[in-house]
């Protein structure tokens, strides 16, 4: 049997054009061997779930470097939880302050990563963490 | 055959899982499709093809607006290339469609090549079938972004679209085999840009060279320009949907859309037969060794390809 192979989406919520560091991981998601979807900017929480859902990914990367990060990552997470795909692991990372980190990981996020992070380092986290949904 | 049900009520998250266990060659999965063959046959599927940025996403996002506008339901289908050195992927077509995300008329999926070659990815047929048993009028493919020769899309589709931009090469580009030839419908995009008429007049030149058309049906060429200015660009794309069931209409009009669909199952046959029968050989043979150990024969040139092949042919053929 073919080893699953893990698949990964990149997105950006909210009004937030800055999408260098999105594509950076999505390049480096490419290269650690991972099929990675990029939606583009200027996507709301529903659209962001409901592609996930439709794309079949086990990990959603949310990048957010408007300071908006403690409404629109807890509301995609939610909006995963109606759609019925609460296991999708839901990371995110952008400009986020200390202490938002607990609101992040209190509203379900399991991962939060910020300037300083190495690609590697993020790598070996997804690797150690995640791993290819077997459910039906 | 709980999942047969779930897939035919449109429930998206069984027909995604089921496409990535079909990605995966999840044995299981091919059972699934064995119980929803019997649904399928509806959708009339259409395939883009063209060369990397011709435009191919932006107009299947339009096409999905304008299928929306006359009440239709579309399944859509991207694939992008994975990489061969570490079979990771982008899959970036998406982003030109998200703002179909959110309706439950559309269903977009981005499959990975894994290595396929022809523009495809391997499971791409059995997903065609799945959106078709799930009820959707349409199913749109979108191959990767094509040089001339990936030509595996009219193995799946009823209509293909060519998208040519300008400024892509000389007439004898136009005469050339391959991707020009499998057209039902052209698309020149960017067609405000220079060399626009220029490439019209030579797909013009090489239609007229045609010595007849199947079914009478000649390759209209439609000019899309500018997707910035609705009303000249909506205009394209009625024109573009209003050629794609004509030809739908045509195929089924002149008799022809059983060879279409007869091309179809050729192919899926040939690969059910080569992954009952070869694959099952390739595996034992990398699992005992010999495989490794034929290949250093062959370094040392101790013997050939073709009498390799002969000897494990003849030893698994007599088994059965």
């Amino acid at each position: 049997m073919a080893k699953r192979k893990l698949r990964i989406m990149v997105a950006k919520p909210g009004l937030d054009g800055h999408d260098r560091g999105a594509r950076v991981l999505a390049r480096c998601f490419r290269d650690a061997g991972y099929e990675t979807i990029y939606t583009g900017c200027h996507q709301t929480p529903e659209e962001i779930a409901a592609a996930a859902v439709q794309e079949d990914v086990d990990c959603l990367g949310l990048s957010c470097m408007s300071g908006a990060h403690r409404y629109l990552f807890p509301a995609t997470v939610e909006k995963l939880r109606e759609l019925g795909a609460d296991d999708i692991q839901v990371i995110g990372g952008g400009i986020i302050p200390d202490a938002d980190y607990q609101v992040l990981y209190d509203a379900g996020l399991k991962g939060v990563f910020v300037p300083g992070i190495t690609l590697d380092d993020i790598i070996k986290w997804i690797n150690e963490n995640i791993v290819p949904n077997m459910k039906d | 055959m709980e999942i047969v049900k779930k897939v035919r009520d449109g429930d998206v998250r069984t027909v995604s899982r089921l496409i990535r266990r079909l990605e995966d060659q999840i044995p299981e999965a091919k059972d699934t499709i064995k119980k929803i063959f019997p649904h399928t046959g509806r959708a009339h599927v259409i395939g883009f093809t063209g060369s990397p940025g011709a435009g191919k996403s932006t107009i299947i996002d339009a096409m999905i607006a304008e299928f929306r506008k006359r009440d239709k339901t579309v399944g859509v289908l991207l694939v992008d290339p994975s990489s061969p050195f570490t079979g990771g992927a982008i899959l970036g077509d998406r982003i030109r469609m998200q703002r179909h995300s959110l309706d439950p008329g559309v269903f977009v999926r981005s499959l990975a090549t894994r290595g396929a070659l022809g523009g495809l990815s391997k499971a791409v047929g059995d997903a065609i079938h799945i959106l078709d048993a799930m009820g959707k009028d349409y199913v749109i493919v979108e191959t990767v972004g094509t040089g001339q020769q990936e030509v595996e899309i009219i193995n799946h589709a009823h209509t293909v679209i060519v998208v040519m931009i300008p400024g892509m090469g000389d007439e004898i580009q136009a005469i050339k085999a391959g991707i020009l030839e499998i057209a039902d419908v052209f698309v020149i995009n960017k067609a405000d840009r220079d060399g626009a008429g220029k490439l019209y007049r030579e797909l013009m030149y090489m239609l007229n060279m045609a010595n007849g058309f199947p079914g009478g049906w000649r390759p209209p060429i439609v000019r899309a320009e500018n997707m910035f200015d609705a009303e000249s660009f909506g205009r394209s794309l009625e024109e573009l949907t209003n050629a794609i069931n004509e030809h739908y209409q045509n195929l089924v009009d002149q008799d022809l859309l059983g060879d279409r669909v007869k091309r179809k199952t050729m192919i899926e046959l040939n690969e059910a037969l080569h992954s009952a029968i070869l694959d099952p050989v390739l595996t034992a043979l990398v699992e005992s060794g010999e495989m490794d150990s034929m290949a250093d024969k062959l370094l040392k040139k101790e013997t050939d390809p073709y009498t390799l092949a002969e000897k494990v042919a003849k030893q698994y053929l007599s088994e059965s």
